[in-house]
């Protein structure tokens, strides 16, 4: 929970990134940080040298706004990531100027925007923020490209029920930290590189220079995927609470997704299998294509409303991710590599 | 030199068919990935397939400082995938690279790596009302039918594809993924009588029309000097609906070999567009110059890759790509052979020292 | 430096084409730079300096190409069909001049519109370069040209085609005119092939493999009637970008440009850039990633062939760019 009420927008992690360093301190090696602000986290493994490594990439971005101008005494913004415009008009802002200002996303009347806009969704060039401060005060206090959070407190609905904004990614954030936390009191073979990616919504860019820099063997991304909710359809939409995702697709190495799926079956942690014809839209695409290559997988839970500041999740689909991927590299054996061929 | 084009035999013939026959859709490019292997490898020095599926091979050339040229030819077609079953036990599916969704109605398909014929059929026409008919198609309306025992024999995540099987009338030839497997043809016979003067770097690539995901990373492994990528290019040269002259043809059939000046992914190097023109006109090879815009090759990842490499695209002109049946004509395929066996064997480094332009 | 901007905008050199605009950057360079070489994409590398304990390998890039159109078609009547080489749009076409590298000049004309309330697109256009038939027609597939409009001053403004990007390259060149002590490696790179998507760039800066780098490029304005939202004028000083449409821009390497910045108390503008991009995008995802500042001069009617910009922004942007390099650079440690 305490991961949700912190910044962390694209291209400006550093808030968030403090606090998985303190997570993952006593639980990695050492932790270092990447030319682009990733933090990458080693855990070495006890295999004899040249010892085979995985990479494990979740991304502690979270998308958000940032002003682009003032005019009268209101706020202009643009969005960083795909931020949804439609959870937008009413929603409570904190602009991080000079210091933290209150602010809400205020939508003009029909007579103050294009003709002919009528009911429909209002675009983000057309929507303003409302501190209720005059100009120049805004003047002294903010100035373009400050950074713009959602206020919207983390909700805990039941036990295991949460919801609040980023859990894209934060969910899978906790996810790693759990992971690392059950390695912890084991000895696994191959080395561990826990990476805090940033600016995945900005590109993945993060990931896949994280990706050249460490070259490991193998690469498992963990983001979110669509929960079943009203309105979305029928197919590539999971039950909320019914477990994690699979990939099975283009970006990921078939012989990862027979592995995962042999072990979840084996450990009886609930699973679907996750079709993905093309792109993922995760850091998966870009791990896959770094330098001469990666096999990859990606292993996501399921969230519903995503790009809202009410993103919903089970808690239990995160523990289930997390020990999923701790069981998968404790059983990893020296010459898995070899064993992950295409069988044509 | 050759002074004439070179003789097709059947044997070439057969490849491309047993190639086009197969089913390779961009991430599933196994069946295509066993036939290039078995064909290439004991005529290449070493070969390797790599973490996304490409076929990365070496042919050593002749002295130590033979230029290294990388040629790719992607084993991907686009085809679609098979995302669930609906209640009813029909499959929702998705298509996999560009296929226009009005070419996909009335279609036969095959599903699987067991090759489940499957149709995707849509609601009699009798019974659609015209407002209906004048409606985009939706691809979440359509459905694989496997016929009532079959469903529920395909799997999400099985990739399709068109069920068209390889038919050769004289001169022409149709058949399905003629993008890329008449490259991929090109290639192998370029492995089997390698010119000796450069080293040759062979990459049949995966996830083209995706993409051109396997290029990338085949490159950064290869790290050529140049490259030239072969492929399929459309020839739209059909008449305009109002008799106008057709000025968006980008190629046509029985025109010889299609050099890239510019698509939309690549500024081709000057300097191997004026080689392969000059090696054409003085052999009296027949070529075309594609009609610059979009569209992009493996080249397009190639000639970004590393520092940088000086990259051309040569295409096969064919006609309704990435559509259930392609036409190409044997004598386009024969000219490109002829084309680019030439322009290699005639590559030394001054053409790289040259300016780019 | 007006007479530099001249004789640089009036080069012809679309990307992928840039040996025109390449030569005349090495005359320009040639006593000022440690070496010069052009790589397999056209890109013109130069270095300047060696690294000190307290300096880093910074790579400045400027693209030197320009938009521009190609030929895709010669009709029966000898008019030319064309494709755009570049982001710009049909309606800054109709009525302008072409000039092609093969030297044949010509004149953008259009079909007649079924709706004259709509403009035109790409199809409807050609060129007409004065021939009667197709043979009499000195141009073949795949043939670019540049469009054309004279150099002219406005008061403090200047105006021509390819003020995107030679102004950069001017920024760049004046700069390493008044350099005189770093104590970092600087590779002045002059990009290749940025206007059809940053290829250049991405190979270069895999090359150099720098610590930062520096995107020197133009930018747009909001102060022109009913126009954009964006808050850069023109006038009031160079543009230090916080993103743009593919990158965000390292927080550290925006407070480094805006505390030299105001430490000269020289006015600058921070930029959001929500439609176009730059160079930076490519370099930053070189390697294991790289740290990349955007520094652009404001401009009005980029991509039409009469772009403008305010000539002291351009003086500006060079003492602000030689200030980043001239000292060490300290970036807030992550």
């Amino acid at each position: 929970m305490g991961l949700l009420k912190v910044p962390g927008l694209s291209g400006y992690e550093k808030p968030v990134r403090l606090l998985i360093e303190d997570a993952w301190r006593p639980l990695v090696d050492c932790l270092s940080i990447s030319k682009l602000g990733s933090l990458h986290g080693y855990k070495a493994g006890n295999g004899n040298l040249p010892r085979p490594s995985i990479l494990i990439s979740t991304h502690m971005d979270a998308i958000g706004l940032l002003v682009t101008g003032l005019t009268g005494g209101y706020i202009r913004f643009t969005k960083i990531g795909q931020v949804d415009p439609r959870s937008l008009p009413g929603q409570g802002v904190t602009i991080h100027g000079r210091k933290s200002v209150p602010g809400v996303i205020v939508m003009p009347p029909a007579r103050l925007l294009p003709p002919g806009y009528g009911e429909k969704p209002v675009e983000i060039q057309y929507l303003l923020i409302d501190t209720g401060l005059p100009h120049e005060t805004l003047e002294n206090t903010i100035r373009v490209g400050d950074l713009i959070s959602f206020s919207q407190q983390p909700l805990q609905l039941t036990d295991d029920i949460i919801a609040g904004h980023s859990l894209d990614n934060r969910a899978s954030v906790a996810a790693l930290t759990l992971c690392l936390e059950e390695l912890h009191s084991h000895s696994p073979v191959w080395d561990v590189w826990a990476v805090a990616s940033t600016q995945e919504e900005e590109g993945g860019v993060g990931a896949y220079t994280s990706g050249f820099q460490l070259k490991p063997d193998l690469a498992i991304a963990i983001d979110v995927t669509f929960a079943h909710s009203p309105g979305t359809p029928d197919t590539g939409t999971f039950p909320l609470g019914g477990g994690v995702t699979i990939g099975w697709g283009a970006s990921i190495h078939p012989g990862l997704t027979a592995a995962f799926r042999d072990l979840a079956d084996r450990l009886e942690i609930p699973y679907k299998l996750e079709i993905i014809p093309h792109r993922s839209g995760t850091d998966a695409d870009g791990l896959q294509m770094t330098a001469e290559g990666i096999p990859c997988m990606l292993i996501s839970i399921p969230i519903r409303y995503m790009h809202t500041p009410v993103e919903m999740v089970n808690m239990r689909d995160i523990h289930r991710a997390g020990r999923l991927l701790a069981e998968f590299i404790i059983q990893l054996t020296p010459n898995f590599m070899e064993q992950l061929v295409w069988k044509d | 030199m050759r002074n004439s084009a070179p003789q097709l035999n059947n044997e070439i013939i057969g490849l491309v068919e047993s190639l086009t026959n197969a089913s390779g859709i961009s991430g599933g490019e196994g069946e295509v990935r066993s036939i290039v292997v078995s064909q290439i490898k004991s005529h290449v020095d070493n070969h390797h397939v790599d973490a996304l599926g490409n076929v990365l091979a070496l042919r050593k050339g002749e002295g130590k400082d033979a230029l290294r040229v990388m040629l790719s030819a992607h084993m991907d077609e686009v085809g679609g995938m098979i995302l669930d079953i609906d209640q009813d036990g029909f499959h929702y599916f998705d298509v996999i690279g560009k296929v226009d969704k009005r070419q996909l109605i009335g279609k036969s398909v095959l599903v699987g790596t067991d090759h489940l014929p499957g149709v995707i059929g849509c609601k009699p026409i009798h019974l659609t009302k015209p407002h209906e008919m004048r409606q985009p198609v939706e691809i979440n309306d359509l459905r694989i039918d496997l016929s009532p025992e079959g469903s529920g024999k395909a799997h999400p995540g099985d990739r399709i594809s068109f069920s068209t099987r390889f038919t050769r009338n004289g001169a022409v030839m149709l058949a399905k993924a003629l993008d890329d497997r008449l490259g991929v043809a090109i290639l192998i016979d370029l492995v089997k009588h390698a010119p000796e003067n450069i080293e040759l770097l062979a990459a049949f690539t995966v996830q083209e029309e995706i993409g051109l995901r396997g290029a990338r990373v085949a490159a950064y492994a290869l790290n050529p000097q140049l490259a030239i990528a072969l492929d399929a290019t459309n020839a739209n040269e059909m008449p305009a609906w109002d008799d106008s002259e057709n000025i968006y043809y980008n190629s046509k059939i029985g025109h010889g070999p299609v050099i890239y000046v510019a698509d939309g992914a690549t500024i081709c190097d000057p300097r191997l567009v004026r080689h392969a023109i000059t090696i054409a006109e003085r052999l009296g090879i027949p070529y075309q110059l594609r009609q610059p815009g979009t569209g992009g090759t493996d080249a397009g990842a190639i000639h970004k890759s590393r520092s940088g490499i000086p990259s051309l695209t040569i295409s096969i002109p064919i006609r309704n790509i990435h559509t259930p049946i392609s036409i190409t004509h044997i004598d386009d395929f024969g000219n490109t052979i002829w084309l680019v066996k030439e322009m290699l064997a005639s590559l030394d480094r001054s053409l790289l020292t040259s300016e780019r332009a | 430096m007006k007479s530099l901007i001249k004789k640089l905008v009036e080069t012809n050199s679309p990307s992928g084409y840039e040996s025109a605009i390449r030569a005349v950057i090495k005359a320009e360079l040639i006593n000022l730079v440690d070496d010069v070489q052009t790589d397999a994409l056209g890109n013109l590398i130069t270095h300047k300096g060696e690294k000190a304990p307290d300096g880093l390998r910074i790579m400045v890039a400027a693209h030197m190409d320009e938009i521009g159109v190609m030929a895709t078609h010669i009709d029966d009547n000898g008019f030319v069909r064309f494709t755009p080489i570049g982001g710009f749009l049909p309606h800054t076409c109709y009525g302008g001049r072409v000039h092609f590298i093969n030297g044949t000049r010509g004149v953008i004309g259009r079909e007649k519109l079924q709706d004259i309330e709509k403009v035109p697109t790409f199809d409807q256009l050609f060129i007409d370069v004065g021939a009667e038939s197709k043979k009499d027609c000195p141009l073949k597939i795949g043939d670019i040209a540049v469009f054309e409009r004279p150099f002219t001053e406005l008061q403090n403004r200047i105006v021509a085609k390819a003020l995107d990007n030679r102004i950069g390259v001017a920024v760049v060149i004046e700069t390493l005119r008044k350099l005189q002590k770093t104590p970092h490696e600087i590779h002045f790179v002059f990009t290749a092939q940025e206007e059809v998507g940053g290829r250049g760039a991405t190979a270069a800066a895999f090359g150099i493999d720098p610590d930062i780098a520096l995107v020197i490029d133009l930018t747009g304005c909001g102060d022109t009637p009913k126009g954009s939202h964006k808050e850069v004028r023109l006038g009031k000083g160079p543009a230090i970008a916080v993103r743009d449409n593919m990158m965000v821009v390292d927080s550290r390497i925006i407070k480094w440009m805006t505390k030299t910045a105001d430490k000269i108390h020289l006015p600058y503008q921070l930029e959001i850039l929500e439609r176009g991009w730059t160079d930076g995008h490519a370099i930053q995802i070189t390697r294991a990633g790289v740290p990349t500042g955007i520094l652009s001069t404001p401009a009005r009617y980029i991509h039409s062939p009469s772009e403008m910009v305010d000539y002291r922004d351009v003086e500006k942007s060079v003492i602000l760019l030689q200030n980043l390099l001239s000292n060490p650079i300290k970036l807030d440690l992550q």
